[in-house]
């Protein structure tokens, strides 16, 4: 049976909206990620923002790109 | 944390690796077109009980069936059921046997019938990236290798790697660490040691790489609904080289 690849989830800030749905976002702990959005947040038309608390996996494989899969509410 | 295997459990990991052998055997005599999925899965449930052993995935987090049947699109983790094979489908067949407490764990995509020549050539590219996988497994390779030779045998044919699903270690659980990717990264991975046991499974598409989760919550199909194929092999390390221990032992013809 397939394993699904483990992803790792931080939590982070969204510094900065980007051109095609990419944001930057500033990790706990300070580093920055590039992320896309989740399929089921553009489905669900969850608007970020700049300013915006956000949950992003992580891939152990590629630790600058990301996906935010949770938008908090503030 | 990566579980290495002795002599000894090598071997009951390889009895476990016939049993999954013999249950591909038994289910591609009796893949024709007609059948069910869940007539296949109770097929293979018998024929792995009849043999002591135990199907793995049955009750793995809530799974409920001995095998994963995925035709067509489909990937893996398809759960058996109504679904009849028609003429022309491809079927991909994964199956896991827990034997004395260790398990192995094997899959083969299946033509059902006569199939298109593109499916075919998915079909023989997925198994010869496994095979070039396999040829890998050396003491001192990493696991990046495999990899790599996985990668640039199927994106050379000019199919395409799922990077959402990978293959693990095997043993003592189904998954065990390491992780193994079907493609290269930065990261190139632990390195092999003797008494490393690996599901190495190349899963492709005759598409783009990206698939979803059914609202199962288990299959997983490929989003441009194009073709996939699946090849997995339990392959443990040796000083020798790689030990296949699901390896497909040649039918006698009556």
């Amino acid at each position: 049976m397939a394993s699904k690849e483990e992803k790792i989830e931080v939590e982070g800030e969204v510094t900065e909206a980007l051109p095609s749905t990419m944001f930057r976002v500033e990790l706990e702990g300070g580093h920055d990620v590039l992320a896309t959005i989740s399929g089921k947040m553009r489905k669900h038309y969850i608007r970020i923002l700049p300013g915006d608390k956000v949950k992003v996996e992580l891939s152990p494989y590629d630790l600058t790109r990301g996906r935010i899969t949770y938008r908090h509410r503030d | 944390m990566i579980i290495r295997k002795s002599p000894q459990e090598i071997e009951t990991m390889a009895r476990a690796g016939a049993v999954v052998a013999g249950t591909l055997a038994v289910l591609e005599e009796s893949i024709r077109p007609g059948i069910t999925t869940g007539e296949l899965d109770a097929i293979a449930e018998e024929y792995i009980r009849s043999h002591d052993g135990y199907p793995t995935f049955k009750g793995y987090k809530g799974y409920p069936a001995a095998t994963c049947l995925s035709p067509n699109d489909m990937v893996v983790h398809g759960i058996p059921g109504a679904y009849e094979l028609g003429e022309g489908d491809t079927l991909s067949v994964d199956v896991g046997v827990t034997l004395e407490g260790f398990v192995a764990d094997s899959a083969w995509t299946f033509p059902v019938g006569e199939i298109a020549p593109e499916a075919q050539r998915l079909l023989e590219v997925c198994r010869s990236a496994l095979e070039a996988g396999i040829d890998q497994v050396k003491v001192g390779n990493d696991i990046g290798d495999i990899s790599q030779a996985v990668q640039t045998a199927v994106e050379g044919a000019g199919f395409s790697v799922i990077r959402s699903l990978v293959g693990h270690g095997v043993g003592r659980s189904m998954h065990e660490d390491p992780q193994i990717p079907n493609f290269v990264t930065s990261y190139r991975g632990p390195t092999l040691r003797p008494g490393m046991t690996l599901a190495i499974e190349p899963m492709i598409t005759a598409g783009g790489p990206d698939v979803y989760i059914h609202d199962d919550d288990w299959s997983i199909s490929t989003v441009d609904g194009s073709l996939a194929a699946h090849f997995e092999h339990t392959v443990a390390v040796t000083e020798e080289g790689p030990r296949i221990l699901t390896k497909r032992a040649p039918v006698l013809v009556p």
